[in-house]
């Protein structure tokens, strides 16, 4: 888009109305998120702008919905499942996907296309069609209703996320940094701890939190094979979406778009310090 | 290794040597590859896989009514009502079920090919010990269904381990009477238009998402990298947030009373009694879906028009053709495989949405996925869910290995 002054008049107007129309789908994007922000400090039970907030009244604001959201026990409790899912989830799939990467990035891999291509289907089936599955497959093992029969939803859920990131970093991995360890005496689990993992780890972390935010973030396989007892935050919002539309959901979503804010920076950071590590130029 | 060291003139040995350790480097990695591939396996293409046997498989009502499926199994409507055997032995076993407590499995699998047979089974089964024979005279006097032959077909169907009248009914056909095969009435034909509906919806929001997502694509593709990446954040923020709070946020701005209702009656544009109403329906759900999908079209073709040289269009404009012409016969035939790659995803994914529809759709957006999720939660019919379920599968599946063959799944990239 380098502007020339060899550009036509015409071109140029071209230009502008190609930037303003980027313009408006940069907006589209972002801004039913912004939205929410405000409207979540509400003081009234409204899901709109009430004419005293666009008058900036300092009384229209409020941080009641949150502490609507944090007194709650029914909240905090889905919050608590939310978070123990999550983590237990996150840690699962990061240790079967870092497996699953590293064994589809060796050369020798056999019957590498179908393997990958089963890793990465959970992607792509229907989350509902995925979701009965799971009820049907969970059914006669006890496994509905359970935290175990979740987080194993969960992980097959998230399993192709973290092979996707992690597979991504080792794209570019010296191996020659293995032989040379291995060269060097050291046994091929000692290697893998003290030469692979640690340049790699940046990738696994960004799979982990990938990992974390999707199981965070799911609703669909939880109301399949969920009960009361792994009531889950998503859950809470969808009942209430459903049924008693509350303003404490847009608190609540106001922090779960903060904490997918902080996440994305986390990546960020893991993704440049990855990129340092493996040697890669930033262009 | 060992055999190294004995290296032959001829060479023999090395090569042997070598296909070991190469044989034994390619088992090495399967190992490793064998744990997630295993569970994966067994917790996701194995429950896949149920999904499929649901379809046409179902056994719970031969084993509830053994005797009368074996009895039923050589009886034909053309021979008219059963005989007095028949009854009786259903008779028999009902009431077994009874006590087993296995009669409402029974009965709610009869009610979807017959309405309102739960009624006339439990109460058949109530009174079922004190009925005297004839059992044939007092089943009819009982209730006058027994002596109807659709009662009788209903339970023959039923009774049948392997059906397919689940694919069948997905695509609006049923078995007649006669056993052969025929569109259901008219007023009842419903799947084929949710699944035509569901692929023209999935065509729109892809169509937009490349509308909307090429020009993005391109400007974060050319701007400086300190830009590029300040705009990639704001792409991924909505990628990043949950699908839940997106929908959210649609609702909050369609509704009624909402955000953009509101600002139309703030400039003027509406009175307060003209509020339109963008929720409900499909074009409501389509604007949701693209805004939520759009980060899936505009990555992979990012990723595309970032590796190709600027100099491409600098010889086609020094060659002497105008702007116009040179990013479309130079630029764009380049960025083909990122715009396949983000059309075809975007495609997959929205033929399998369900959370945006359920909650925005109302009832002219509903998709092919909540229809799935209505017959496993509330009619609770199973089979059919199962067989539905399928039909979305498979489709989803031609077009994996349609993405697979065109762009290939290692180029898959989030972010």
């Amino acid at each position: 888009m380098a502007s020339g002054s060899y550009r036509t008049l015409s071109e140029r107007m071209w230009g502008w109305i190609f930037l303003l129309f980027c313009g408006g789908v940069f907006l589209f994007l972002v801004m039913p998120l912004l939205v929410i922000v405000p409207l979540s400090f509400n003081a009234q039970p409204y899901f709109t702008f009430t004419s005293e907030m666009l008058r900036f009244d300092s009384e229209a604001f409020s941080f009641r919905w949150y502490e609507q959201f944090w007194l709650s026990d029914k909240w905090r409790s889905s919050l608590v499942n939310s978070f123990f899912i999550a983590t237990v989830t996150a840690i699962c799939a990061s240790i079967l996907g870092v497996l699953a990467a590293l064994g589809l990035s060796r050369p020798e891999m056999p019957y590498r296309r179908l393997i990958n291509a089963i890793l990465i289907s959970p992607l792509i089936v229907p989350i509902v069609v995925s979701a009965a599955g799971l009820f049907f497959f969970f059914a006669p093992l006890g496994l509905i209703g359970t935290f175990p029969g979740v987080i194993i939803a969960h992980t097959v859920l998230t399993l192709p996320f973290v092979v996707i990131t992690v597979t991504a970093t080792l794209v570019g991995f010296d191996k020659s940094l293995i032989r040379a360890g291995l060269m060097c005496g050291a046994s091929p689990l000692r290697v893998f701890f003290q030469v692979t993992l640690p340049l790699i780890l940046p990738g696994v972390l960004s799979g982990a939190l990938f990992a974390f935010v999707i199981s965070f973030d799911e609703v669909v396989v939880v109301l399949f094979v969920a009960s009361v007892e792994q009531q889950t935050v998503p859950r809470q919002m969808w009942a209430g979406l459903r049924e008693e539309l509350s303003p404490i959901i847009l608190a609540v979503a106001t922090v779960l778009i903060g904490v997918s804010v902080v996440l994305l920076l986390m990546l960020e950071m893991l993704r440049r310090r990855s990129d340092r590590l493996r040697g890669v130029e930033e262009t | 290794m060992r055999d190294v060291g004995s290296v032959g003139l001829d060479g023999v040995a090395l090569k042997r040597a070598l296909e070991r350790s190469g044989r034994r480097r390619r088992m090495w990695s399967f190992l490793v590859v064998l744990p997630p591939l295993i569970f994966l396996l067994v917790a996701f293409v194995y429950p896949m896989g149920k999904v499929f046997t649901r379809g046409f498989y179902d056994s719970t009502v031969s084993e509830i009514i053994p005797e009368t499926t074996a009895l039923l199994s050589s009886w034909d409507v053309g021979e008219g009502l059963p005989s007095e055997e028949v009854y009786a032995t259903l008779l028999r076993e009902l009431v077994a079920a009874k006590k087993e407590r296995t009669l409402g499995l029974l009965g709610t699998r009869l009610n979807f090919e017959l309405s309102a047979a739960l009624g006339v089974v439990k109460s058949t089964a109530r009174r079922g010990a004190k009925m005297e024979a004839p059992y044939k005279e007092s089943m009819i006097g009982l209730s006058e269904r027994w002596g109807s032959l659709d009662i009788w077909v209903a339970l023959k169907r039923v009774s049948e381990n392997v059906s397919m009248k689940h694919f069948l009914a997905s695509v609006d056909l049923e078995y007649d009477r006669e056993g052969s095969i025929v569109l259901v009435p008219e007023e009842e034909r419903v799947y084929v238009k949710i699944l035509l509906r569901t692929l023209w919806m999935s065509l729109v929001v892809s169509f937009f998402t490349l509308l909307l997502g090429f020009p993005v694509a391109h400007l974060m593709a050319t701007v400086k990298r300190k830009h590029a990446n300040l705009l990639l954040i704001l792409v991924l923020l909505p990628f990043w947030t949950s699908l839940l709070v997106r929908t959210t946020s649609w609702i909050v701005l369609l509704q009624r009373n909402g955000v953009v209702n509101d600002l139309l009656v703030w400039t003027g544009l509406l009175s307060d009694d003209q509020r339109l109403s963008m929720m409900f329906n499909m074009e409501g759900t389509l604007v949701a879906m693209v805004q939520i999908l759009l980060p899936f079209a505009i990555l992979p073709m990012y990723s595309v028009m970032r590796t190709i040289p600027p100099s491409y269009m600098k010889a086609a404009r020094s060659l002497g053709a105008s702007y116009g012409y040179a990013f479309l016969r130079v630029y764009v035939p380049c960025t083909i495989p990122g715009l396949a790659a983000g059309v075809l995803l975007v495609f997959i994914l929205s033929t399998g949405y369900y959370i945006t529809p359920a909650l925005l759709g109302g009832d002219e957006g509903m998709m092919i996925s909540n229809f799935i999720a209505f017959h496993m939660k509330k009619t609770l019919n199973w089979g059919f869910a199962a067989a539905l379920a399928c039909v979305v599968l498979l489709g989803v599946m031609v077009l994996y290995w349609l993405y697979d063959r065109l762009v290939g799944i290692e180029k898959l990239k989030l972010g």
